[in-house]
This record gives structure tokens, C-alpha cells and sequence, in this order.
């Protein structure tokens, strides 16, 4: 017992607040990625996140294939079309002001949700866990399923990957040299516009790799990106706009407090997110780990 | 000059910032193996000349020729294909690259340019400083890294904007030894300079500027001859 707590619901919902804080980790990785290099808010994000989770449930309901080979191909079938709409679309508006791109993936995410739930309906289809992952582990405090366990462990290393990516290769450095100065990478003779393209294509596969992560956790329905992102934009608000270290990090502990908010505290774990968003916005506006503009 | 085909022909280069009218035809030749320097006052149009020829500034007429290729309509990502390389006057040396990731950032683009091994030797203090980020470098070094990672990339004419800008002597001595030792591997280069005793040390021809307008060209060697009207130009 802590504080009169039992510590079997204390340690639960500090398992639902490090998966909570999972995905809001990957998503923001890649909203952070997106507008660290085009300046654009992808408002879209939750419609990507949620075309992954559709896109596994529809492999195997239309496909017969199974949740491993839908994991690679999700993300890449949500990546493509992002990259598509990017092409076609996004990248006529960067002459713009940053606003129109917002706008623009604000009303992207408001027609591909609508279309889903023409098809779909409002009710979620449910997604079975694979039964690799089927089950869980008595750990004598508390029940463990093996599939959450393995939700965590796959955000820590997409989000590792991500980080070597940027960090470490080759490619990594030219996404952030064209962060700072894309004209100059250019007149260097590398495809800036195709590097942009990339990069959209990146971040929203990020985002249907959550998704289909997610998929057997929640229920597979067109608003359940709506329904995240909110809080997803308030983890990246305080991580920091840009930041990608900032945006890991702040999702996993955000993930964190929202749990614990919900033990100590239940009226207020919806909102607590939200209220560390608006402290941070007056005391620091370029977020936690942001640079001062 | 009787080269036929210079290396990079320009004519009637006109180039516009938004709605203004920056360059009014400039006419330039700068042929293989030449250093050839823009002298003018701040603000006449030298470092919008570089521009528009490198392709950076997109609204521009006239035209420029490449190695006898028209560069006008090439995207800006394509030319340094072509063998232009260019050295920005604020350096653009990346922060969150290091001195290593900087030097290897442009792609190399044809044979012939420096291995890294090379650039090392013509520039110790990159090598001891190759793990630091870029712009924890002195401004002098940070010069020396935005000239050495354009010579790995095998580009053959080298567009060189204010090299000695707020340096030490010291520094701005090494930096023409540098371009002297390039001039000899046979490095074609474009300089902009306002400091005209260091141009005149390199530079094999002259180009002065005023207005957006070439008004004025002559040889190295004719360069005593001309003091007197340079002094009146450049207004030193």
C-alpha cells in the first residue's frame, strides 16, 4: 500500500500510462520530425495513425495476412500515400505561409476520417493479438500482458532507430542540414524537395506503425486518431516544437503522469496533460527541451 | 583570353530581389584555371551576382553558360552536378553537424577532388577538431571547413563570396596561401572580395561592379595603371 493505494492498481496504472505514453512518444517523434524539416503541423497525423491500424485490418480481413507481415507493410502502405499526398499536394504550399500547410493536413485528416466512417462506420472492429503475444506473465504484483509488454519494448526501439537514423547516418545528416538551411543544402546538389518527400513519408509511417501497434490494444475505428492526436500535439507543445529528443522523452513521461494522475487523482487525469501543457506554454513557450526562439 | 569558350559565360544577367531590380546585365567570362575577382562597394550587386549564377536566386534573366551547358533552367539541386561549387558568405557552416559531417555534406560530384586525407594536411586544425560541432569552430576555421568541403567534391569552378570577411590578418593570409595552392592544382575560381590588397594577390582579372553593372575589367598586370579610377570606384 502506498498513500492507501493498493500497489496492484498503482503498478497497473503505471503499465497503462508507459503504453499510453508509448504511442504518444511515437507520434510525436513523428510530428516532431515532420515539422522540424517542413515547418508544417501535420494536423493529419491522427488520420495516418489510424490508416495504419485500418490498413493491418484490412490485410487480414481482405488479404488473410497476419499481424508480423502487416506490421512492415502498414507503416509502409500509410508511408507511400503520405509521400503521394505529399508530392501532389503539401509541397505547393510551402511557398506559403506555415498556416496553409495546417490547415491543408487539418482538412486532409477531416476527409480520410470521413471516408472511413462512410465505409466503416463509427464502432470499432475489433483486432486479435497475435497469438505469439497471446497471454501474459503473473509477476506476483501484477498480471503482465505479453502483447503490452511487447508494445513498449517496440516503441523504445522505433524510437532508438529513429534517433540513430537522424543522429548517426549519413542521411540523418543531410535531413539536418536542410533543417537549418535548406537552400544552401541544395545549391550542394542534394534533391531538397525529394528530401522533404522523404521525410513526410517517414513521419506519417511512424504514425501507421503506431497505429497497427495499436490496433489489438484498442479497437480498429476512424476516430481513434482524432481522439489521440489532441494530447499528442500537448506532448509535442511541451517536449518542445521540433525537438525529437523532447518529444520522446515528454511522451513517455506524460504517458507516466497521466497514469499516475488517474491513481492519485482520477477526476483529473483527463485533463492533467493539458494543464502541464498551459503551465510550460507561460514558463517556458519554447517547451522543455526547445530551443529559445 | 584566347580561350574561345570560357568555362562560365555570362550575359546580360539581370536578377531580381521580390520587386527589385538587383543586377541590370552583368557580363562576365571566367576561363579554366583563372581566379577572377568582383570588386565593388557593399551592396552593388557582387554577392547577388554569385547568387544568380549558382541558380540560388531563381528570378533572373540573361544567361549563363557552364562548361558550354546552359544552367538556366536547371533546378538548383542539379548544378552543383554540373561542377559549380560555391562557398556562401556567411560560411554556412551546419550546427548540429560536426566538422567531419559538414566536410562530408555536399556530395562529390566528378573526379579529381581532394580525398579527405588531402584536405586534412591543407587544414591540421579541421583534422583536431573534426569531432566538434561546426559552429563551435573559430570564425577562421569555419572558413577554411566552407572551402574544404566543396575541394572534395571535385567541382571545377569554385564561387567564393567574401572569403576574409571579419578575419584576422594572420587568418587571411592563410586563406590566400590556400587559394594560391588551389590556383596551382589548376581551380578555377569566382571571388568576391572587398579586401582589395588580399584580391590582389590572387586574382589573375578584374571585374569591378557598380550599380548591378559591370564597369570595369582588366588583367592582373594592368593593375598599377589602374589605381587611381579603382580608388574612385570601390571608394577606398
Amino acid at each position: 500500500m502506498i498513500f492507501d493505494i493498493p500497489i496492484q492498481a498503482f503498478l497497473g496504472q503505471l503499465l497503462i500510462g508507459l503504453i499510453n505514453g508509448s504511442f504518444y512518444a511515437m507520434l510525436s517523434l513523428g510530428l516532431a520530425i515532420i515539422f522540424g524539416l517542413l515547418r508544417v503541423i501535420n494536423f493529419a497525423h491522427g488520420a495516418q495513425y489510424m490508416m495504419g491500424a485500418f490498413a493491418g485490418y484490412l490485410l487480414l480481413a481482405t488479404f488473410g495476412i497476419g499481424y508480423w507481415p502487416a506490421l512492415i507493410l502498414a507503416p509502409l502502405i500509410v508511408g507511400l500515400a503520405s509521400a503521394v499526398i505529399e508530392r501532389l499536394m503539401l509541397s505547393r504550399l510551402y511557398n506559403l505561409d506555415h498556416l496553409y500547410g495546417l490547415l491543408f493536413t487539418f482538412g486532409l485528416a477531416l476527409v480520410i476520417e470521413g471516408t472511413f466512417r462512410y465505409y466503416y462506420g463509427s464502432s470499432g472492429q475489433p483486432y486479435a493479438v497475435p497469438s505469439a503475444l497471446a497471454g501474459g506473465y503473473n509477476l506476483g504484483f501484477m498480471f503482465l500482458p505479453k502483447y503490452r509488454g511487447w508494445v513498449v519494448l517496440a516503441s523504445l526501439l522505433v524510437c532508438l532507430g529513429t534517433w540513430l537514423l537522424i543522429e548517426k547516418t549519413k542521411l540523418g545528416s543531410y535531413l539536418r542540414a536542410a533543417t537549418e538551411n535548406p537552400t544552401l543544402v541544395r545549391a550542394f546538389g542534394i534533391n531538397v524537395p525529394l528530401l522533404l518527400t522523404f521525410t513526410y513519408g517517414l513521419g506519417a509511417g511512424l504514425a501507421g506503425l503506431a497505429g497497427i501497434l495499436a490496433a489489438p490494444v484498442y479497437q480498429v475505428s476512424p476516430l481513434m486518431g482524432s481522439n489521440l492526436i489532441i494530447v499528442v500535439f500537448a506532448v509535442v507543445v511541451v517536449g518542445g516544437m521540433g525537438s525529437i529528443l523532447g518529444a520522446v522523452i515528454t511522451g513517455y513521461l506524460l504517458g507516466l503522469l497521466e497514469g499516475l494522475t488517474k491513481v492519485f487523482y482520477p477526476e483529473a487525469s483527463n485533463i492533467v496533460i493539458f494543464v502541464v501543457m498551459a503551465i510550460v506554454l507561460l514558463i517556458r513557450p519554447a517547451g522543455l527541451m526547445g530551443k529559445e526562439a | 583570353m584566347t580561350d574561345p569558350t570560357p568555362l562560365l559565360r555570362v550575359r546580360e544577367l539581370n536578377a531580381w530581389y521580390g520587386e527589385g531590380h538587383a543586377l541590370h546585365g552583368i557580363d562576365l567570362d571566367v576561363h579554366e584555371g583563372e581566379t577572377v575577382t568582383l570588386l565593388g562597394r557593399n551592396g552593388v550587386g557582387k554577392t547577388t551576382t554569385l547568387r544568380a549564377i549558382m541558380g540560388i536566386i531563381r528570378k533572373r534573366t540573361g544567361s549563363v553558360s557552364f562548361a558550354g551547358r546552359n544552367m538556366m533552367q536547371v533546378p538548383l539541386h542539379r548544378t552543383a552536378h554540373a561542377g559549380m561549387g560555391f562557398v556562401p558568405e556567411e560560411r554556412g557552416i551546419f550546427a548540429s553537424l560536426s566538422v567531419d559531417e559538414n566536410l562530408h555534406l555536399p556530395p562529390v560530384v566528378a573526379k579529381g577532388g581532394m580525398s579527405v586525407k588531402e584536405i586534412y594536411r591543407l587544414f591540421p586544425n579541421l583534422e583536431e577538431r573534426r569531432h566538434s560541432p561546426g559552429t563551435k569552430l573559430s570564425g577562421g576555421e569555419q572558413q577554411m571547413l566552407a572551402i574544404a568541403r566543396i575541394l572534395r567534391t571535385g567541382a571545377r569552378l569554385l564561387l567564393l563570396d567574401e572569403p576574409t570577411e571579419g578575419l584576422a590578418p594572420v587568418i587571411v593570409q592563410r586563406i590566400g596561401e590556400v587559394l594560391v595552392t588551389l590556383k596551382k592544382r589548376g581551380m578555377t575560381i569566382l571571388l568576391v572580395e572587398q579586401n582589395f590588397r588580399f584580391a590582389s594577390k590572387v586574382a589573375d582579372r578584374f571585374y569591378v561592379i557598380d550599380h548591378g553593372r559591370v564597369i570595369d575589367d582588366f588583367d592582373a598586370g594592368q593593375l598599377p595603371d589602374r589605381m587611381g579610377r579603382l580608388h574612385e570606384a570601390l571608394g577606398v
